[in-house]
């Protein structure tokens, strides 16, 4: 595989840690070097959250993702931060039901997916950010050759690793949120 | 299977498995996962967890449980470690071994949250007054973490002293795969020389750092030396990577030599020989790896997260012979793969 450097950045509270934490463990579970780096500290709380995750069959030099290949953006002071950052060639996945505006680079493959909206109207509150993660694995993780690196088992046995036991009840949410995600176009 | 873990969690998981049931500490961005974990666990295995009213309670309350004979620890971020240093002193003093984490951020004062390596000169020149030294060791990456906890530990019994693990807020916050050792492998030594109670067996022991008479002092002083001097000899630690034929050595240690790492990859691709030497044990200054490494380099490249601390050692190290450089960002930067490339590129 390619190596895999992703950011995924929103607000506190919209999982983009957890989103992250569920790419680690795939990455995991395929015998792959991987690390998970979140910002901390007061940023987290209504802030912009971001988390750098790298996925390589290489050891991990820095773990902080400064020029990623891929970008999930869930709010739009996210895509403003990192959209420059973004390498010629790689992919953006972002929330277009939270971010109205059009991204302006053309060496870029973007999808708007409005994951907000669809997690609204699918009973998933919440999980618009395993939507994200649907088309993220669709489109990148579990694609052939590239930076595919797993399947759509593999992603499944990472939810369930992230799922806490006292969330049980949430695996099956997280697993439609991820297909509704996946069968967007 | 390998399990995920956040450098924090890996770290106080570790203590554990080395057999240590004493924490005592004081939350502090960007440690506090370690505290959070020790609190969670420590009560399941019959272990005490204790959040002390500071930092200067915390490490005397190590002191204490040290003395007592059971392996102790507490861990803090900068200003904290700062607050710990009469307490470190004091356990140096009174010749007694602990493990103290440092997940250092930005300094001086209260400085900031984001990652630094600015306290390098604090933990291997003076975590405290007086003529001592603490065993400094610097993992880079979360398994190297746990790995470290149990040899300091161990050090820090073998040679009666405190030992430190100086780690940052880039390798306490992330996550990375770990295997962990199997809890409890091994008995813990025997620490004769413990305040543990004895009914009237035997003369009692007694734990102190104070010393009026000069001459008395100034001898335990050197017996203390004299031990630093095989601690020298015997334990320096270093990974030296790609350094047999590199014109140019880089030098980093913790989270810098990962970056470091990087763009000694990057160099390579373009065919420039390059290498890396990494400290894993900052005291004992790993002298003969770089010594080694020098001995057919054109430049050395200091790559930290301060304004340069370890540059010094490392020219102590080489005696000047080979030219030293240094790049470095600090208050929380993280230098980039590019950025060290660019000044390796220069050097070649």
């Amino acid at each position: 595989m390619k190596d895999l450097n992703i950011v995924f950045a929103g607000f506190g509270g919209q999982g983009v840690l957890f989103a992250g934490k569920v790419t680690a463990y795939a990455g995991l579970i395929e015998n792959k070097e991987i690390s998970w780096l979140p910002s901390y500290g007061p940023e987290m709380r209504g802030g912009t959250a971001n988390c750098s995750v790298c996925i390589s069959d290489q050891p991990i030099g820095s773990p902080l993702v400064t020029n990623p290949n891929v970008l999930v953006a869930m709010n739009l002071p996210s895509l403003d931060k990192f959209i420059d950052a973004v390498e010629p060639g790689g992919t953006v996945i972002l929330d277009s039901s939270l971010i109205q505006k059009k991204v302006e680079r053309t060496d870029v493959t973007v999808h708007y997916v409005p994951s907000s909206s669809l997690a609204e109207e699918n009973g998933l509150k919440g999980l618009s950010n395993m939507v994200l993660i649907g088309k993220l694995f669709q489109e990148v993780c579990c694609a052939e050759g590239g930076y595919g690196f797993c399947t759509k088992e593999t992603l499944d046995q990472a939810i369930q690793k992230c799922v806490p036991a006292r969330k049980a009840g949430m695996l099956d949410l997280n697993r439609k949120a991820v297909e509704t995600g996946a069968a967007q176009p | 299977m390998k399990v995920l873990m956040k450098g924090n969690e890996a770290l106080a998981e570790a203590a554990i498995r080395a057999g240590c049931r004493h924490f005592f500490g004081y939350p502090i961005t960007p440690q506090t996962e370690l505290a959070a974990y020790m609190s969670k666990r420590m009560p399941k295995i019959g272990g005490t967890y204790l959040q002390a009213e500071s930092e200067v309670a915390a490490i005397n309350m190590v002191l204490g449980a040290s003395a007592a004979g059971v392996r102790a620890m507490t861990s803090s971020s900068s200003p904290g470690v700062s607050l710990k240093g009469e307490g470190i002193s004091y356990m140096a003093g009174s010749d007694l071994p602990a493990l103290i984490i440092n997940v250092q951020r930005g300094g001086p004062g209260l400085g900031g949250i984001q990652p630094s390596q600015a306290d390098y000169w604090q933990a291997t020149k003076a975590t405290g007054h007086g003529d001592f030294h603490i065993l400094v060791l610097a993992p880079s990456t979360v398994q190297e973490m746990v790995d470290l906890v149990s040899d300091a530990f161990d050090l820090a019994d073998q040679y009666r002293m405190p030992a430190m693990i100086l780690a940052d807020g880039m390798l306490g916050q992330m996550m990375e795969p770990v295997s962990l050792p199997e809890e409890a492998g091994k008995p813990l030594p025997a620490k004769e020389w413990a305040a543990s109670g004895h009914q009237g067996a035997r003369p009692h022991h007694i734990i102190n750092s104070l010393y009026l008479t000069p001459d008395k002092l100034e001898q335990l002083v050197q017996d203390r030396f004299a031990r630093y001097e095989q601690i020298k000899q015997k334990e320096q630690r270093a990974e030296e990577y790609l350094t047999d034929d590199a014109d140019v050595v880089v030098v980093a240690y913790g989270a810098s030599s990962r970056v470091a790492r990087g763009a000694v990859n990057k160099a390579r691709e373009q065919g420039l020989k390059v290498g890396l030497v990494r400290p894993i044990t900052l005291w004992p200054f790993p002298v003969d790896a770089l010594r080694k490494a020098a001995s057919h380099a054109k430049a050395m490249l200091v790559v930290e997260m301060s304004m340069g601390q370890m540059v010094d050692d490392v020219k102590l190290a080489v005696e000047c012979k080979t030219p030293v450089h240094f790049f470095g960002r600090t208050g929380g930067m993280i230098p980039t793969p590019a950025e060290v490339l660019e000044q390796i590129e220069k050097l070649v």
